[in-house]
Parts: structure tokens; C-alpha cells; sequence
């Protein structure tokens, strides 16, 4: 073109976006010193005080509400038995969880390929979603024990229970990820001839992708708690008993102090999951989400 | 210039599977090389002319020929909204057309290059979609239609999300490009001074059915100047469209018949 450049600034653009990844570790580690991480942590430090001071005030026994310390001590001399259950019930997460996001979008993307497979299946996912892990986690448990024999028995039927919580917010969001693609570029890539494959690969799951991790970072936490929740109900059966069992046994035994530590390690194991998803999200965004970015404005 | 079609629309008719008549009995020709702009009111089926051109979804009946070595391969469509990729760098996202057909990355890249640089945004190549303008996404979107060397441009109110003096500049730049690249060009607008600006013939449409209800030659020389925009030429002819545009408001307009269609109307518009 003849003219001269109207957008100048284009030059300049490269120039900037360097500016702007060099100065991201910089904010993210200043962020860490920011009032939005300050204010909680002290009005946590604040709580904490308030309860260790209210319950040795009040002198109430710790087999009615323990305070903090005595809980953090609990949490450090039965360690050696709470730390294995952590461990269990993390695999169980873990599992279940992988299990959730390979069928969740390879189920999602069968739905995607013919609107009559999704019409047809669609209502069974919302019907699995709807009834209540509580109330068929005895038939798993019963059935996987026809099924497999043994120690692993109890381990699967966890994992299944907590794959039925977590695989539906990954189905839902991916379907509607998968179908939410451009107009326009739907249009273009038929313009052009793409294949079914090419409009999937390229087009329909780079759509999804901000559903689809919106999909994981809900399903990550509901895949710890559909654990937590069927390890209730499978009891004290089997010798590999995850967190939920120590609260269990503990709670029967009057055992206050490590029940709150066990649901302390729960709620810690959960805030870990959610952080490192959320994570994983805003990197794999970075480029182009807007929710993932600040903006300079 | 001499005349020679490029794409014949032969009473083209489109109903939607809601019932709604977009298109009834609709005549146009493109010639080779020309700029031809669609005016219309919203709705009167002015994208879904497009649309037919590209092949995207069947005409409900009627047909369409294309001229001495044209087919849709040679065709690329530029968009309202720049429907760029948000994931991908402009490179990327200009590369697309030809990943689609299988050439690789390396074999491309001298056409990505080639297309970039036609559209001013040399350094722009890694950026992605959200860090650029308005203006600059449309110039994108456009540099990923040329990529494939395309002989006929449809554009569906490209400039239509733009501000003024962007829209202006874009506008002399894509002249700039069509004198160069003698494209063959549909150019969908709701903006008279646009048309008027840019195009060979100005073709006029009105709504439900959508129809052509005038034809008219803009008879003024290329290259353009911004002094063809205060020209008195100019204000007639904007002048004429819009008279023309009001007609085609109230509901008795007339349909353009095929014989008169070729014809230069900027009498009986007047
Ligand atoms: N996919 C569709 N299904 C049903 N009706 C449609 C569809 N697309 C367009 N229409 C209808 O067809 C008519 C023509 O639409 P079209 O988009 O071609 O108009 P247009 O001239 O491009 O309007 P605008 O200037 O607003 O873009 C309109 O009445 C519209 O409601
Ligand atoms: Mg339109």
C-alpha cells in the first residue's frame, strides 16, 4: 500500500507484549503482598484467635469443640495414620478425576458429531447428575463387589461414585464449548472445505477450551467430595480407609481433636486441587481469554 | 471497460427453513474485475446473497453461473465481524485457509508473509486478536482472505463495525488493493457514501421479498481521491441512492425485471 501506515503503533506492539510477559512473575509474586491476600489471612489469624481464646474462656471440654492448637497438635502426633488416608483418598480423587475428564470430553465430542446421539444419551447424564451420589453408593459398592473380589473392591466403587459427581460438569461444558464456536468461523472453515477432523481440532475444541477447564475446576473439587461422600457410605469395610474413614472412627470414638484435623487435611486437600486447576486454567488461557487477563485498562 | 461476467445469479430464490423469504426471484451479474456494492435496508437479504455466492446452504431455487474460469475455489468471504481465531497470533490466523488444505507451515509461509505485508501489518505477526484494534482485526480477517490468491472478494459489511476515519482509510486502501489485484468484488454495505466511494455499480435492494429494485453505475474514473468525496458527481449520485433507498422503504417498490437489470438505471432512479 501506497499509504502510510495508519496503525503506527503496530510497530510497537511486539515490544509491548514483552513488557508484559518480563513484568507477569513480577505482579503475581507482588500480588502475594497485596490487601486482596492480606485482608482474609488476617481475618483468618483473627478467627483462629477468637476460638482458641473463646474455648479456653468458656472452658469447653475439646470432645465438644477442640481449639485450633490442640488441633494442629492432634494433626502432628496422629500424622503417621492421617497422612495414608490423605494419600488414599487423593487417589481416589485423582483417579475418578482423570477418569471424569478423558470420558467427559470424549463423550462431549461423540455428542457433538450427530445432534441425535446427544438428544438420545443427553437425558441419562442429566438423570446420572440429578440422583444422589448417597443413594446409589450402597448399589455400587454391592455390585463392584460381585464384579471384583478383594481388597481393590471398595477402592473401585469409590472411584466410581466419585467419577458420577465429577463427570457431568465436564460433559455439560464441553458440549457446550464444543457447540458454541464462531458462526462466522463455522462458515469459513465450510468455505474452505475443512474436513470434520480439521473443524474439530481446530476450530470446535479450541472453543471449548474456556469451558471445558470452567468444567474441570468444578469437577475437581465435586471428584474430592464424591469420594469423602461414598467413603461415608462404604463404612468402615476394607483396611485402605481414606479421610473420610478418620473422621468416621473418629467421631464414634469421641475423638474431636482428629476429626477436626482429618477434616482439616479434607478441606486443605480441596483448596489445593481448586488452586492448582485454576492454575492451569489461566496459563493454558494466557493468550486469549479475557477473564485469564489483566487488563492494561 | 468491457464487460464479461464473472457470476450470474439467475432467478435466485431463498426461503428459510422458519418460512422466511430472504430472496425471490433475484437477478444480478457480477462483471469480471468489478466492484459491485449491495445496498439495502437490514434484513432485505443482502448477506444472504452472499451467502448463496459462497455456497454456504442451498438456494431454495434459481442458479448460479460462474464465469470463464471462476468457480467458489477462487472465492474467499470476508465477514461483518473479523471472526478471527482469539487463540491464534495473526500469523496463525491468516495461515488458516491454507492449513485447511493441507499445506504445511513452511511451503505457507511466504504467502502469510506476502498477505501481512498487503495489509500494513508487518511486526503485527505474533500478536494475538485481543491486542489489536478494531481497524487492525478487520485488516487481519482481510489478509486471510487474500492469502489464498483469490480472483473473487465477497464482503459482508466489512467496515460496518468501524469508526469513521477508519473506515474511510480502509476503504482507499482496499481500492488501493483491488487496482493492483483486479479482484472481482461483492461488496455488501449499508453505508451510501461507501458505495458510492468504492464501487463500479451500486446495485439497490429492498426488503421482504428481497429483491433488486435499481442498478447504478457510478461513472467516475479510478483511482478515487478524497476529492471525489466533496465532488458534486459524488453528492448526486448519494443523492440518487438514497431517493432510490426510500423507494425501496414502501412496500409497492417495484422488482427490477432481468432485461432492464443490466442496464444503467441512473435515469429512471432520478
Ligand atoms: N439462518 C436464518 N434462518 C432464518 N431466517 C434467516 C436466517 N438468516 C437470515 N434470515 C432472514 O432472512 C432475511 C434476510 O437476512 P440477511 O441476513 O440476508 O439480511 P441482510 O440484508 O444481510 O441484513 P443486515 O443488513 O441486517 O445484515 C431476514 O429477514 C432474516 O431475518
Ligand atoms: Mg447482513
Amino acid at each position: 500500500m501506497s499509504l502510510s501506515n495508519p496503525n503506527s503503533h503496530t510497530q510497537t506492539a511486539p515490544n509491548d507484549r514483552n513488557g508484559v510477559t518480563q513484568s507477569a512473575p513480577v505482579s503475581s509474586f507482588q500480588s502475594l503482598l497485596s490487601a486482596e491476600v492480606i485482608a482474609p489471612v488476617v481475618v483468618g489469624i483473627v478467627m483462629l484467635v477468637i476460638w482458641e481464646v473463646g474455648v479456653r474462656v468458656t472452658n469447653t471440654p475439646p470432645y465438644l469443640l477442640p481449639g485450633p492448637i490442640l488441633v494442629v497438635q492432634t494433626l502432628i502426633r496422629d500424622w503417621g495414620e492421617l497422612f495414608p488416608s490423605l494419600i488414599i483418598t487423593l487417589q481416589i480423587t485423582i483417579v475418578a478425576f482423570m477418569a471424569a475428564v478423558v470420558s467427559g470430553l470424549l463423550i462431549a465430542i461423540l455428542f457433538t458429531q450427530s445432534k441425535w446421539i446427544e438428544r438420545s444419551f443427553f437425558p441419562y447424564a442429566v438423570i446420572l447428575q440429578t440422583t444422589p451420589i448417597v443413594a446409589i453408593a450402597p448399589l455400587i459398592i454391592l455390585w463392584t463387589r460381585q464384579v471384583i473380589s478383594g481388597e481393590s473392591s471398595t477402592f473401585v466403587s469409590l472411584v466410581i461414585c466419585a467419577w458420577i459427581v465429577a463427570f457431568f460438569p465436564i460433559l455439560s461444558n464441553t458440549t457446550l464449548g464444543l457447540n458454541s464456536a464462531d458462526h462466522n468461523l463455522i462458515n469459513l472453515f465450510q468455505l474452505y472445505k475443512a474436513s470434520r477432523w480439521q473443524t474439530l481440532l481446530y476450530l470446535r475444541l479450541p472453543s471449548a477450551m474456556p469451558y471445558f477447564l470452567g468444567g474441570l475446576r468444578i469437577s475437581g473439587g465435586l471428584a474430592l467430595i464424591g469420594a469423602v461422600v461414598a467413603e461415608f457410605v462404604a463404612g468402615t469395610g476394607g483396611t485402605r480407609s481414606g479421610l473420610a474413614y478418620q473422621i468416621l472412627i473418629s467421631s464414634f470414638n469421641l475423638q474431636i481433636p482428629r476429626m477436626f484435623a482429618a477434616l482439616l487435611l479434607t478441606t486443605v486437600l480441596g483448596i489445593i486441587i481448586f488452586v492448582i486447576l485454576t492454575l492451569l486454567s489461566d496459563f493454558l488461557l494466557r493468550n486469549w481469554h479475557e477473564s485469564a487477563i489483566k487488563r492494561e485498562n | 471497460m468491457t464487460f464479461t461476467p464473472a457470476i450470474t445469479l439467475s432467478d435466485v430464490s431463498k426461503i428459510y427453513s422458519n418460512g422466511t423469504v430472504a430472496l425471490k426471484d433475484l437477478n444480478l451479474t457480477v462483471g469480471e474485475g468489478q466492484l459491485v456494492s449491495l445496498l439495502g435496508p437490514s434484513g432485505c437479504g443482502k448477506s444472504t446473497v452472499l451467502r448463496m455466492i459462497a455456497g454456504l446452504g442451498k438456494m431454495t431455487s434459481g442458479s448460479i453461473y460462474w464465469g470463464n474460469g471462476h468457480d467458489q475455489r477462487k472465492l474467499a468471504f470476508v465477514f461483518q465481524e473479523a471472526a478471527l481465531m482469539p487463540w491464534a497470533t495473526v500469523q496463525e490466523n491468516v495461515y488458516l485457509p491454507l492449513k485447511l488444505a493441507g499445506i504445511t507451515k513452511r511451503a505457507a509461509a511466504s504467502s502469510v508473509a506476502e498477505a501481512i505485508e498487503l495489509v500494513d501489518l508487518q511486526g503485527s505477526e505474533r500478536c494475538y486478536p485481543r491486542e489489536l484494534s478494531g481497524g487492525m482485526k478487520m485488516r487481519v480477517s482481510i489478509a486471510r482472505a487474500l492469502v489464498t490468491h483469490p480472483e473473487v472478494l465477497l464482503m459482508d459489511e466489512p467496515f460496518g463495525a468501524l469508526d469513521e476515519m477508519t473506515r474511510s482509510r480502509l476503504n482507499s486502501d482496499l481500492l488501493d488493493l483491488w487496482n493492483r489485484m483486479h479482484w472481482t468484488i461483492a461488496f455488501v454495505t449499508h453505508n451510501i457514501y461507501e458505495a458510492v466511494y468504492l464501487s463500479n455499480r451500486v446495485v439497490v435492494m429492498a426488503a421482504r421479498p428481497g429483491r433488486v429494485i435499481a442498478d447504478v453505475v457510478i461513472e467516475a474514473p479510478y483511482p478515487r481521491t478524497e476529492e471525489f468525496r466533496t465532488s458534486p458527481l459524488y453528492n448526486e449520485y448519494c443523492r440518487q441512492i438514497s431517493m432510490a433507498l426510500s423507494h425501496a422503504a414502501s412496500p409497492q417498490a417495484p422488482s427490477l425485471t432481468p432485461s432492464e437489470e443490466s442496464a444503467d438505471l441512473f435515469d429512471s432512479v432520478a
